[in-house]
């Protein structure tokens, strides 16, 4: 058992978990926050996305404890009060079906724009295709999920 | 075969159909209609004009009673009711419902016969309107084979009419005007002098007045809702990961529990060790179930944990072990006294092929998975006087039946809370799942126990698409295609998925040849044979059923022909097409994908034509061979559904269709070894990926006479018209999924 604490969505949380706890169980199950979804649990699909000290982390892959002492959001903590520019441009451009692999491609696209914009890259549509190789749609044909990143960035950039 | 013994064979299903439909209940039975589920537990002062609206002093909330596993038909539904209610979204709230008879599918009977979409005639209507009956008799609720818009179109319409009508009257009675000077909008009845009364206010008033039946629907031109985009009522939520999916509901007091089953199928648990799981932390019980064991503790994690040290001794597999043995016993089953239908026999086929045929070839579609990305899950909470069911499933009042039937309750004492699916594709018609929640329930009766599949159990214990064969030839003469004849062999989906649901499914079944006889071409002989195997790995209805294996058979044999006839792939199909609607489906497909134009070297284009559910649909796929393999460029998809509801969601399934139908094909396949599935996570079963993924322009055409849905029939045409492509492109042809294991994709 190890003692963990941390910052989530900009609350402090301590527990006391076991060593071997991952951080996305940990989010589920003792926060219970359900926004994390877990489709694969091996690192392949990407539904588990989060932000660790503003970094995309698959937290099925990570363990909580190493998440001591960070600052972790998920997805029902990335925008304050109204919708992200990200969860916007999803809403506007149909960016979804059954919904069950927004979150983590939502929390994946944030974490692209930002690391473009800082290094200065321009974000093409092929650059969104091949940073979005981890994660799996099952039901759409990726075309909307693309246009709405696409769109959500712009939205980020000039907001 | 005879002509007439051939439809003797066809309608036996409907024979005893119609028996129990007409003869056993008689023609009032079939006449009347279900009780309203809403008004049994009716508070005061709240109206319900029907199964599907519902209003009180404070809000309206409509039923949506057709499963949402993604495919967005909780806001279709609604927007049909909302349509002629007149009223807007963000006014009303929306439910699924209880399962009810009253949410009978009723294109449900569609399906259910044995005629071609395209026939209109008085046999085939008049079985369609006799299966119909046999439906509401039955109760029959479901979500599947593409049919819920069918289903809806009218009935909610009406629904909405019904209710708005209704509430009229009871404004008419508050103010004193007569109806024929009320207005409607904005969910409230407009009176000439201006005054709104919201239907709110007039609940408690309308709740005491004897529901409108006759109706007029609007015209088309009138529409504010049907055919423009819409906003899923569920975006926001999704986008912001506050919509609760079952794997994501908590009930009170409830235990985690996962299963492990035998992973041979159809072995039994011969013992098992869990004297380490027992011990570990959070714990609480190890639980021997049908065919294997289930651990409950206090969260899913130490569950999945705990499973992990258990170890097994597992009996053999009940099926043939070896993924080889399948392949041979579909080879073996090409004999008469398999035949399960002959399901299209024009023109005289013994006579085309007296002396031999132009071309012959064999074709295979293997198993695959329906991996939904969220994994099965089931809540249930069994008490002596009622069970209840927290989950996503497709066929609510089947639940019902088999969850009683482990408790010992009666179906109505089931209560499922249906919930919004992480995808199906068909996995969600099954009920094992729950069925193992069901069972652990009630081993521990007053504690609510949620079993959570993890992704390997999931994909070991799926009821995979059948694997089927395809024997084809045909004759060309003059340049044309004069003769098509393909037999096909697979075990019946039907039958295995019925006698798991508890739902006998006598007759020939249908979907081992859809997509290869219901074409609707005019070719002097077209025969189709289907041959029912014997069941090997228990299957189950996978997105679009029949017609991606029999669909890819029949359109690779016809494109074959095409070639050896010397013929333009395009102009031949659309020579031979008998149907206008199907036609134009395919001259659009043309004239959008510029046909015909010079692609450059190595470069290649296919167009494949499959109608399922009666969706005719054309699909031109282009590809590039590179040196690091096939890149597939561009894909052109062009379907008639006769009505589109909601464009932006029609054009974003028909994208979702086409990738799931390419990308199975290039790569996805459950294979046996030792009775087990080899496959076990996505990484082995991968299907598209987003960076393989190609522009795919969609055009639905509207001139078909009846409202058909699009979740399924894109999917079939993906994988020949992949196919014909690459054979353009490299002269290779591939007559088996998946395709990767002959060629390289980039
Ligand atoms: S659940 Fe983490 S990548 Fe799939
Ligand atoms: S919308 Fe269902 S998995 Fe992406």
């Amino acid at each position: 058992m190890t003692e963990i604490s941390m910052v989530v969505n900009g609350k402090s949380v301590k527990a006391d978990v076991a060593d071997n706890t991952l951080l996305v169980d940990y989010i589920r199950e003792s926060l219970r926050l359900t926004g994390t979804h877990v489709g694969c649990d091996t690192s392949q699909c990407g539904a588990c996305v989060v932000h660790v000290d503003g970094k995309a982390v698959k937290s099925c892959t990570m363990l909580a404890a190493s998440a001591q002492g960070s600052d972790v959001t998920t997805i029902e903590g990335l925008a304050n009060g109204d919708l992200h520019p990200m969860q916007a441009a999803f809403k506007e451009n149909h960016g979804l079906q059954c919904g069950f692999c927004t979150p983590g491609m939502i929390m994946s696209a944030t974490d692209m724009v930002a690391r473009y914009n800082a290094s200065g890259k321009e974000l093409t549509e092929e650059a969104i295709r091949d940073e979005l190789e981890g994660n799996i749609c099952r039901c759409t044909g990726y075309h909307n999920i693309v246009k709405a990143i696409a769109d959500g960035a712009s939205k980020m950039t000039n907001a | 075969m005879g002509r007439v013994a051939k439809i003797a064979r066809r309608t036996f299903l409907i024979g005893s159909a119609a028996i129990a439909g007409g003869v056993a209940f008689g023609v009032y039975a079939v006449k009347k209609d279900p009780d309203n589920p809403l008004s049994a537990d009716l508070s005061d002062g709240s109206a319900t004009f029907n199964p599907w609206v519902l209003v009180d002093s404070e809000k309206m909330t409509l039923i949506t009673p057709h499963g949402d596993k993604g495919q967005g038909v909780m806001s279709s539904q609604a927007a049909l009711i909302a349509e002629e209610l007149d009223i807007e979204f963000g006014q009303f709230e929306t439910s699924f419902g209880k399962p009810s008879p009253a949410y009978w599918n009723r294109a449900f009977a569609e399906e259910g016969v044995p005629f071609m979409a395209t026939d209109h005639g008085f046999t085939a209507e008049t079985m369609r309107s006799i299966m119909g009956g046999v439906v509401k008799l039955l109760g029959v609720q479901g979500t599947g084979g593409s049919t819920s818009m069918a289903d809806s179109f009218d009935k909610l319409r009406t629904a909405g009419a019904t209710a708005r009508e209704t509430l009229k009257l009871a404004a008419s009675q508050k103010s004193g005007v007569p109806v024929g000077q009320l207005k409607t909008a904005n969910g409230a009845v407009q009176l000439p002098d201006g005054t709104e009364l919201k239907y709110t206010e007039l609940a408690s008033l309308a709740a005491t007045i004897e529901p409108v039946k006759d109706v007029k629907l609007r015209d088309e031109s009138q529409w504010r809702l049907i055919g423009k985009s819409m906003e899923r009522l569920d975006i926001i939520d999704k986008s912001t990961g506050t919509l609760p999916y079952g794997i994501d509901i908590s009930v009170e007091g409830m235990l985690h529990a996962t299963v492990c089953v035998n992973p041979k199928k159809g072995g039994s648990l011969n013992g098992f060790d869990a004297s380490e799981a027992k011990q570990m932390r959070g714990v609480k019980d190890v639980i021997e179930i049908t065919d294997g064991v289930a651990v409950v503790a206090d969260n899913t994690w130490r569950a999945f944990n705990a499973m992990r040290t258990i170890s097994f001794d597992w009996g053999n597999a009940t099926i043939p072990p070896e993924q080889e043995e399948h392949w041979a016993t579909l080879s073996d089953s090409f004999k008469e006294e398999l035949l399960d239908s002959t399901w299209r026999d024009d023109g005289d086929a013994e006579e085309a092929f007296k002396e031999g045929a132009s071309f012959s070839a064999e074709y295979r579609s293997p198993y695959v998975a329906h991996a939904p990305l969220e994994p099965l899950n089931a809540i249930v909470l069994v008490t002596d006087d009622q069970v209840e069911v927290w989950t996503g499933h497709q066929l609510q009042r089947q639940l019902q039946v088999l969850v009683a039937a482990i408790t010992g309750h009666e179906q109505d004492q089931v209560i499922l809370h249906n919930q919004f699916m992480g995808g199906s594709f068909g996995h969600r018609l099954e009920f094992e799942h729950v069925k193992q929640a069901a069972e652990i329930a009630n081993k521990m009766r007053g504690t609510p126990i949620k079993m959570t599949y993890s992704r390997e159990e999931d994909f070991a214990h799926d009821f995979p698409r059948h694997i089927s064969m395809g024997r084809g030839q045909g004759m060309v003469k003059d340049g044309k295609v004069t003769a098509i004849d393909l037999s096909l062999a697979a075990p019946s989906v039907m039958a295995s998925q019925g006698g798991r649901a508890n739902l006998p499914f006598p007759g020939p079944d249908s979907q081992l040849a859809a997509g290869a006889w219901n074409n609707p071409y005019n070719i002097d002989t077209y025969r189709m044979t289907a041959y029912r195997a014997p069941e090997l790995a228990p299957t189950s209805s996978w997105r679009a059923v029949g017609a991606p294996a029999a669909g890819f058979f029949f359109d690779s044999l016809l494109d074959e022909l095409i070639h050896e006839a010397g013929a333009d792939p395009m102009e031949e199909r659309i020579r031979l097409m008998g149907h206008d609607v199907s036609r134009k489906v395919l001259e659009t497909a043309a004239e959008l994908s510029n046909w015909g134009s010079d692609l450059g070297p190595n470069r290649g284009r296919g167009v494949a034509f499959v109608e399922s559910f009666g969706v005719p649909v054309a699909e031109v796929v282009e590809v590039t061979n590179t040196d690091s393999g096939i890149k597939i460029d561009k894909v052109w998809c062009v379907c008639d559904v006769g009505t589109i509801v909601d464009p932006i969601n029609f054009e974003n399934l028909v994208q979702g269709g086409v990738v799931f139908g390419l990308g199975h094909a290039i790569n996805s396949e459950i294979t046996y070894s030792d009775g087990k599935a080899d496959q076990s996570n996505y990484h082995m079963h991968e299907a598209m990926r987003m960076y393989q993924c190609p522009d795919i322009i969609v055009k639905g055409l509207e001139n078909g006479t009846k409202i058909r849905g699009i979740g399924e029939p894109p999917v079939p045409p993906a994988a020949p018209a992949l196919a014909n492509a690459i054979f353009a492109a490299t002269g290779t042809r591939l007559r088996e999924m998946p395709f990767n294991k002959f060629i390289d994709f980039v």
